[in-house]
């Protein structure tokens, strides 16, 4: 007999906040993760503006029409990791199955415009060697992007466990679980758009 | 039902060496933290000697200058991050379920694999010595003398990647104390009728969660730097140096504070017991330990009075800093008080917490000398900060160690250590300490510098430096006598009851030692110290059925391969990461390391949780 | 099911994500739209911040359920987050970004 290590124990385990251990756990990592793109950020700011010896600047290279769409796309996939957890409580398998496919494929989507972008800018002669814009620019959007991929894999294994009938209501954690994680990269996303991209670039400054 | 997508079998009550391989009882596992880092305390301290025989004298040849910074580097790591941390990872594991009341922690796998990857990233440190050389450029690794331009060997990159590991297995073992603190105690523990020693657990778990990931991102940006070429931390491409400082210290501070904390937690629960009396203060207790939490965060710019930050900034951390030692010294006050008129016994645990008392404050005082930056620009990079770094970790935490060892050891193992021998191991390190440390006072208001291997007699550090090497010798020796007791009393010390100390808290009300399954009916907590009121009270019912066999059964979690599995994919990742450039093989290791973790993911996650045939065989 | 009670005390309509999802929209579509008035200068940067939190906080409360779970999680969350910005704003500051 084989279980997802979820329902069992957990459905019968009493905790003392009544709250469920692997959600807590998420909760902490994801409080943890924070500082984890804040020193990759402060990284960022800290050198921003400080280009010695040449090669490109944000100017040269960002193109905010192509990323706001990439944002958009990412936001989206929010918005559908939601309603394919949303269904999947009601019961609603296939939807379930609709839904989370779509927030892997919008996941891949950004992906996709995360690497015309790297490829592009490599054109444009800036590599993560070539100065620090290239240095701390190419490391946080790619972690990000790494972190993005990651969750991905994740939300695929989910949905072809479910096409063998594994992702059921009762084991709607292991999708909140999921959803909290995919969220969480997309909040990062809007820190560094704003951050790195809109601010980055801003002609008024 | 679901067909699972490959066979995935748990392993069935498995003995030797394999039982220990899959093993996810906490208990076990503390023991496995306890001796692995406990030998390699050792090997900390065997670096530490030969610094010490190198310095004995000025102008010495015993060790060669590269040989010398790859010792002081690998003694501070080792001591840190292999001895001192893991020790107190191996009391978390086998203390805490029982404190709260609990059969096991929240995330047994998970527990596992933190030792496990703990063992990894040992492993990758410790290797580095006879794969080409150790690191050498201090235990915090300042840029840019960590670069490719001025460190072209492995040295750092294996010190990168093996911290890099390690952290993986503290943040896990981390998160796993905070949801278990949080959501397993017994019935009735509130968090103030917690023992202090889980309170500074979970400060240490959540100060670990918080500050590792600010050092996995400066050793990234390191690791870049040497191997993909960016630019972090090199000057001709604009990196400022200051970056990893910043970066490391804010990391480093609360660092120190996961060193401590926990030690003051052991010592909390040592004093009341032989003292015979509860902690004076509880709340202020508790309360300084989160205030200690909290400031820790304020206080990191101190490391770098040096740098030349700036008065404004100087000041400000010299102010954080110096309000940080009022918590600290609130905890000193109530020790102080718990001893005060209290049926004081001299046992071992006791004197190597009144030992942990003397010599913390004596690190104190030195450690708050440091916190006026003007001093502090004389006393920086001198001995005299060893001094301070030794009576705090030596004196704090590692008297701790030792007092939480002698303490908890009938719990573990169901026999005592002997006493005679555990007084004179404590007289000979509390001597030694002094006579090793203590002369570095001198040595560094004098000017000594740190990590250099050598010294001219003209300078007058001749004497205090062989009598610091001399102090060695009764710290060895009280080391091996330690030793001695500790595996004679393991297999022939004399048998302790559930109680020998007639202890406060839930883990005494068990047998010694403790069976698999920890209680036989989690107890209903009533008050503070329940353990002690109800003794006292006559309310033992409960009490007599866990010293008792159970008479149902009781569910436990399964044995796991996929812990150690995954851990192992971390080591061949790892080794891999350091030789990437060298050749296909790194490559191809890190890939097999990350293949490796990945299949184990899926396997853990698809693991059935407990197989109803072998569930609680009492 | 008592502990999908306890952690899905509310449990919004799919409608309730929607409009979420288009106010997230309609903010980022502000936040690129301002950016093309450079006449804002500085005043940007606030705005900017503001826009920002705006939408992690729709995100957090709606979408990871902040709102309705129970507040634990919330701190978990917060703590992390407040000193992430506190240690990267001192550090911004010790680095001379604010003089």
């Amino acid at each position: 007999m084989a279980n997802l290590n979820t329902t069992h124990s957990e459905h019968e385990e009493h905790t003392t906040t009544g709250l469920n251990n692997r959600k807590m756990l998420m909760w902490a990592f994801l409080g943890s993760d924070c500082m984890f793109f804040a020193a990759l950020i402060a990284t960022y700011v800290i050198y921003s503006g400080q280009i010695v010896g040449g090669g490109p600047v944000p100017e040269d290279v960002f193109s905010i029409p192509v990323t706001s769409v990439s944002t958009f796309v990412l936001l989206m996939s929010s918005m559908s990791m939601v309603l394919a957890y949303s269904a999947l409580v009601r019961g609603q398998i296939k939807n379930f199955q609709i839904w989370i496919l779509s927030t892997a494929f919008l996941g891949m989507t950004f992906i996709g415009f995360q690497v015309f972008e790297f490829r592009d800018f490599v054109l444009h002669g800036l590599t993560p060697k070539t100065n620090l814009f290239g240095s701390t620019f190419f490391v946080l959007t790619g972690f990000h992007g790494a972190h993005v991929t990651l969750g991905i894999i994740w939300l695929l294994s989910l949905y072809f466990f479910s096409l063998r009938g594994g992702v059921t209501p009762e084991r709607h954690l292991d999708v909140d679980l999921a959803a909290l994680y995919w969220h969480f990269v997309d909040v990062v996303w809007i820190v560094i758009f704003t951050v790195v991209y809109l601010l980055g670039v801003f002609p008024g400054i | 039902m679901v067909s699972i997508p490959f066979p995935v079998v748990r392993p069935l009550k498995p003995v030797g060496i394999w039982g220990w391989l899959t093993t996810i009882d906490h208990k076990k596992i503390g023991v496995l933290y306890g001796t692995t880092a406990f030998i390699l305390f050792l090997t900390g301290g065997v670096e530490a000697l030969l610094i010490r025989l190198q310095l004995a004298i000025p102008n010495n040849t015993l060790v060669a200058p590269e040989v010398y910074n790859q010792l002081f580097t690998m003694h501070g790591t080792t001591m840190i991050f292999l001895a001192i941390m893991p020790l107190g990872a191996a009391f978390f594991n086998f203390v805490i379920p029982l404190q709260i009341g609990a059969r096991d922690v929240a995330f047994p796998r998970l527990n596992a694999f933190s030792f496990w990857t703990f063992l990894a990233g040992a492993i990758i440190l410790k290797m580095s010595w006879v794969l080409g050389g150790a690191p050498n450029a201090g235990w915090f690794g300042y840029a840019p003398i960590t670069g490719k331009i001025f460190n072209l060997g492995h040295g750092i990159d294996f010190w990168i990647v093996g911290l890099q590991v390690l952290g993986v297995a503290s943040l896990a073992a981390a998160f796993n104390f905070i949801v278990t603190i949080v959501n397993m105690r017994a019935p009735g523990m509130t968090l103030m009728r917690m023992p202090i020693f889980t309170w500074m657990t979970l400060i240490t778990s959540i100060l670990l969660v918080l500050a590792f990931p600010v050092i996995t991102v400066a050793l990234i940006e390191l690791m870049f730097d040497r191997t993909f070429g960016t630019v972090f931390f090199v000057t001709s491409g604009g990196g400022d140096p200051l970056l990893w400082q910043h970066l490391f210290w804010v990391f480093g501070h609360p660092e120190v504070y996961i060193l401590i904390l926990p030690a003051m937690g052991i010592i909390s629960e040592i004093i009341p017991t032989f003292s015979r009396k509860p902690i004076f203060g509880y709340n202020v207790v508790v309360l300084s330990g989160v205030i200690i939490g909290f400031l820790g965060w304020m206080v990191w710019s101190h490391h770098m009075f040096t740098v030349g930050l700036g008065p404004i900034a100087n000041s400000i951390f010299a102010i954080t800093t110096m309000l940080i030692a009022i918590p600290t010294g609130v905890k000193i006050f109530n020790w102080i008080a718990t001893l005060w008129k209290g049926s004081i016994d001299l046992k071992s645990p006791m004197l190597y917490s009144i030992g942990f008392i003397v010599l913390f404050v004596i690190g104190g005082l030195s450690g708050t000398m440091h916190s006026s930056a003007a001093s502090d620009a004389q006393q920086q990079d001198t001995y005299f900060i060893v001094a301070h770094i030794h009576y705090v970790l030596f004196g704090g935490s590692l008297f701790a160690i030792f007092a939480g060892i002698h303490y908890w050891f009938p719990k573990v193992t169901g026999r005592l250590m002997n006493e005679l021998s555990g007084r004179i191991s404590f007289l000979l390190l509390f001597v030694g300490m002094n006579i090793t440390f203590f002369p570095m006072h001198f040595l560094g208001l004098d000017g000594m510098p740190r990590r250099t291997y050598t010294y001219s007699s003209e300078m007058g550090w001749d004497l205090w430096n062989l009598v610091a090497t001399l102090g060695v010798f009764f710290i060895i020796a009280a080391v091996l006598l330690f030793l001695h007791n500790v595996t004679r009393s393991w297999r022939k010390g004399e048998k302790a009851d559930s109680d020998p100390w007639d202890g406060r808290t839930l883990e005494w009300s068990i047998p010694s030692p403790v069976p698999e399954y920890n209680f036989v009916e989690i107890p209903i907590v009533k008050s503070r110290d329940d353990f002690w009121e109800k003794k006292r009270s006559g309310d033992t019912s409960e009490i007599e059925l866990n010293l008792r066999e159970p008479t149902g059964d009781i569910h436990l979690p399964q044995p796991s391969y996929w812990p150690a599995f995954a851990s192992l994919g971390m080591l061949i990742g790892g080794f891999g990461l350091v030789y990437l450039l060298d050749s296909m093989l790194g490559l191809l290791a890190a890939v097999v390391g990350g293949m490796i973790i990945m299949i184990s993911i899926y396997a853990w996650s698809f693991e059935p949780v407990n197989d109803p045939d072998v569930s609680g065989h009492h | 099911m008592s502990d999908m009670d306890k952690t899905h005390s509310a449990h919004p309509s799919p409608r309730k994500y929607l409009m979420v999802a288009s106010a997230l929209v309609v903010l980022t579509a502000i936040e690129v739209g301002i950016f093309y008035v450079e006449s804002l200068g500085k005043g940007i940067i606030p705005i900017l911040f503001i826009l920002s939190a705006f939408k992690f906080a729709l995100v957090g409360m709606f979408y990871m359920h902040l709102r309705y779970d129970s507040r634990l999680f919330s701190i978990f969350f917060i703590t992390g987050l407040v000193l992430a910005s506190l240690v990267t704003l001192a550090l911004m500051t010790l680095f001379g970004m604010f003089n």
